[in-house]
């Protein structure tokens, strides 16, 4: 009996030990793609490091990326003076850092302290330093603070969504941190593993404590391959930014955990070297100088089938710099260039250009041929290039494609200007025009068309240039928003870049993933992470 | 049975070469037309092994392709092997400080990551070559790359040959310099040359493959093996859709009937 008794209650234990740990058991994993390079959230660049940023740090105000709205966070409440030079923020009162550490006023101002400093060289802070001068914080109370800085800075609310605050009386330093989660080991090379913070201060409607899983791992796996062999076998839960070809799989073998999320923030361009000293033939130079010829491009590219045939549809034509997924920034009145050899016929007889048998000639001659370069390796781009030399042979023009590899690419773009055309993505991270500022500027080095230029070398790009600074210098949104579509659009006429497409957000979720609520933004599947839970684990 | 072996892959050999050589007649599609209304389509009658995302047809892209194989990778392995004569059988014929320098800068070329050396050449070249020329110059580049393994041994060879009796008794009939190298020294390298050839063209055709695996092979829209073995990297669409590994067995076909055609071919030479 007493055998009997003991049995029951080592069975009794067991089972609710079991039952304890499904339940504290409660892990999310995913794939990091190379190792994160710090843990510092001020210093951060790369992807990885991002994310444990995200998933971590505890920010002001956040961007829900949901309703592409702010919300307020740490800070419960703010308001950016009539210059746009000030911005008074209210701390959230009871908030403690992962070791217990009180949050206050004092720590918002050893943040941007930390953040404006030029010996720490924090990326991070770059957005705030609008002009010279330095950026000042004073503390009143214990939850009021208000940030100065030397010069207006736009949309300075939707910068606070990437400052992580950071204790100034914490003996861990950054690692004591008021995000969902905390750094709990680190195995390089191999994996990171993130633990819940006891003190995060968010709650449920229903009152539960946040967040709802106990850990996140987080797999360092380079090869993009693996990581969907990893998710199809359940070993991680989550892919963010698929790629086609693995979307296509996922959505064979597994098709309720893929999810098309529509347009994303990030497009396919194509451009041409208009750099004047760059070692190409000058007739070539005055051809993609030619706005007529630019156009006529345009118009010769066939976008549908670009994004049928390479993205399997999962991509729709793109009119501009900016998606359709950025509902502010997006001006609607744009449309993509309509497929139409007519029309670019048209544009080239414009500029003298004639067809002599199979040829395309320009006026004094010489035949139309150029060359392509895109990276190597990258499928989706070299398909594009073989579709554009495809539609550009129809009109005479002979096409050549070079796919280097990634450094050689870089060189020639932006070093020697040793290349005709180009076709490469551009990813944005970021809703807000001034993000861009350093491709619209003509002075900018990314300016990659003509980039560096002493003086705007055009009328249009002299148009841009003041479109973009007042766009930046003004805190009214309306007239930041006028400013910015009178800029897609100079862009659009003008064709500098040849948008080609949009491409769609892919995603993969294993079904055991509960609330997660997937957005185009990045992060787009955890941006709600502490009301992600994990079944079944 | 290793006749049998043999004799099979002389005739897989030779059908692939017929069919490069035939390859209009063989595959009336040109291999460049993209039909965008038709694109992963299964194989028919129209399109043998079906359609590229393209729109391509397969089959004429793997005839073609394999043309440009077995045109060019005999080319490279003969440019490859007659450089390795020059220097590697000269400097075993002369030995002294020319063996000890030609074998150095051979050491330092096999000790080469040629890989990387091929990519960094491939992006100092011009921009505006057709696909032709971007061919040419990629077996070009495999051919300068490959003499160096093949040098060692004509160098071996080559001092063997200086030292046999032979040699002696024509240098003691007064026979010397460049006579003596094209006349006694030369011919009797030949049967190792052969071999070597026959190990260099599968080996360029597998390097040509490697870099089209990377996407640094020959420029679209020409088709190689290498390119065509990227469909390859889509794994799941390889069990619904198996005529994608076409290009996979020709080029372990091609391969390895090379390799049962050497050893025999090799030997015989040697013999003779």
């Amino acid at each position: 009996m007493k055998f009997a008794l003991k049995t029951f209650w080592m069975a009794a234990v067991l089972l609710l030990a079991t039952i304890n740990s499904s339940a504290q058991g409660n892990e999310l994993r995913f794939v990091l793609h190379a190792e994160p390079k710090t843990f510092d959230p001020i210093l951060v660049q790369d992807d990885s490091s991002e994310t444990v940023r995200y998933l971590t740090g505890g920010v002001l105000i956040r961007l829900n990326r949901k309703s592409q709205k702010l919300e307020p966070e740490l800070a419960t409440n703010w308001k950016v003076g009539s210059s746009g030079k000030t911005i008074r923020l209210t701390i959230r009162g009871g908030v403690q850092f992962s070791d217990g550490t009180p949050f206050s006023a004092d720590d918002v101002a050893y943040t941007f302290r930390r953040l404006m400093d030029p010996a720490v060289h924090s990326p991070t802070g770059d957005a705030f330093r609008s002009s010279s001068g330095t950026v000042t914080t004073q503390v009143s109370g214990k939850d009021q603070v208000t940030i100065t800085f030397p010069a207006p800075v736009a949309g300075v609310a939707r910068l606070f969504d990437s400052i992580v605050m950071m204790s100034a009386k914490s003996a861990l330093k950054e690692k004591a941190v008021l995000g969902p989660f905390m750094v709990g080991e680190y195995h390089p090379g191999s994996y990171l593993l993130l633990k819940r913070n006891p003190h995060y201060w968010k709650q449920d409607a229903g009152g539960r404590r946040l967040p709802l899983l106990d850990s996140i791992r987080l797999d360092i796996q380079q090869n993009r391959d693996t990581e969907t062999l990893r998710f199809q076998r359940g070993d991680i839960d989550l892919i963010n930014s698929l790629d086609t070809d693995y979307f296509n799989r996922l959505l064979k073998d597994a098709p309720g955990s893929v999810t098309d999320l529509g347009p994303s923030l990030d497009a396919e361009q194509f451009w041409f070297n208009q750099v004047k000293r760059s070692p190409i033939p000058a007739y070539k130079i005055a051809w993609f100088r030619s706005t007529n010829f630019r156009r006529a491009i345009a118009h010769a590219t066939n976008r549908d089938d670009i994004s049928r045939l390479v993205f399997s549809g999962h991509a729709r034509p793109a009119s501009g710099p900016v998606s359709v997924a950025n509902k502010f920034w997006f001006n609607a009145k744009l449309k993509p260039y309509v497929f139409d050899r007519r029309m670019a016929m048209e544009f080239l007889a414009k500029d003298g250009f004639r067809r002599d048998g199979t040829t395309l000639r320009d006026k004094d001659g010489h035949p139309v041929e150029f060359s392509i370069i895109t990276n190597a390796g990258n499928k989706a781009r070299e398909r594009e290039a073989t579709l554009i030399q495809q539609d550009l042979a129809e009109l005479g023009m002979k096409v050549n494609i070079v796919t280097l590899d990634f450094p050689s690419l870089i060189d020639r773009i932006s070093q020697s200007f040793n290349y005709e055309a180009c076709i490469l993505g551009l990813l944005n991270s970021d809703l807000d025009p001034n993000e861009q500022m350093n491709v619209w500027l003509s002075s900018s080095e990314n300016h990659q068309w003509d980039p560096s230029q002493k003086s705007p070398a055009t009328q249009w790009e002299a148009d841009i240039d003041k479109l973009m600074r007042q766009q930046a210098s003004s805190t009214n949104d309306t007239v930041r928003k006028q400013a910015y579509d009178r800029v897609q659009e100079v862009v659009w006429e003008q064709v500098p870049f040849l948008y080609l497409v949009t491409k769609n957000a892919l995603a993969a979720i294993s079904p055991k993933v509960k609330n997660a609520e997937p957005t185009v933004l990045r992060p787009q599947t955890y941006w709600n992470i502490e009301k992600i839970a994990v079944q079944g684990k | 049975m290793m006749k049998a072996i043999r004799a099979i892959s002389i005739a897989i050999l030779s059908i692939a070469l017929l069919s490069c050589i035939f390859a209009e007649f063989v595959a009336p599609n040109h291999y460049a037309k993209q039909d965008r209304e038709a694109s992963n389509e299964p194989p028919s009658h129209r399109y043998l092994l079906g359609t590229d995302e393209l729109g391509r047809d397969r089959f004429a892209r793997l005839v073609y392709g394999s043309r440009v194989s077995f045109t060019l990778a005999p080319a490279a392995a003969i440019f490859s092997v007659l450089l390795a004569e020059i220097i590697g059988g000269l400097a075993g014929y002369v030995g002294g400080v020319w063996k000890s320098a030609a074998m150095a800068v051979t050491d330092l070329v096999l000790s080469m990551p040629w890989l990387f050396l091929l990519i960094t050449v491939r992006a100092a070249l011009p921009l505006n070559v057709s696909p032709m020329v971007s061919v040419v110059v990629t077996f070009l580049l495999l051919g300068m790359l490959g003499w160096a393994a093949s040098a060692r041994m004509l160098c071996s060879a080559g001092t063997q040959i200086r030292q046999s009796g032979y040699v002696l008794q024509a240098q003691a009939a007064g026979c010397r310099g460049w006579r003596l190298f094209f006349v006694h020294v030369a011919p009797n390298l030949k049967p190792l040359l052969l071999a070597q050839f026959w190990i260099s063209v599968p080996i360029f055709i597998l390097a040509e493959a490697n870099l089209g695996l990377l996407g640094l092979g020959i420029s679209e829209p020409l088709p190689s093996w290498g390119g065509m073995l990227r469909e390859l990297e889509n794994y799941s669409a390889l069990r619904s859709e198996p005529w994608r590994f076409a290009a996979l067995i020709l080029l372990f076909l091609v391969v390895s009937a090379f390799q049962f055609v050497l050893p025999e071919n090799a030997a015989n030479e040697v013999r003779s």
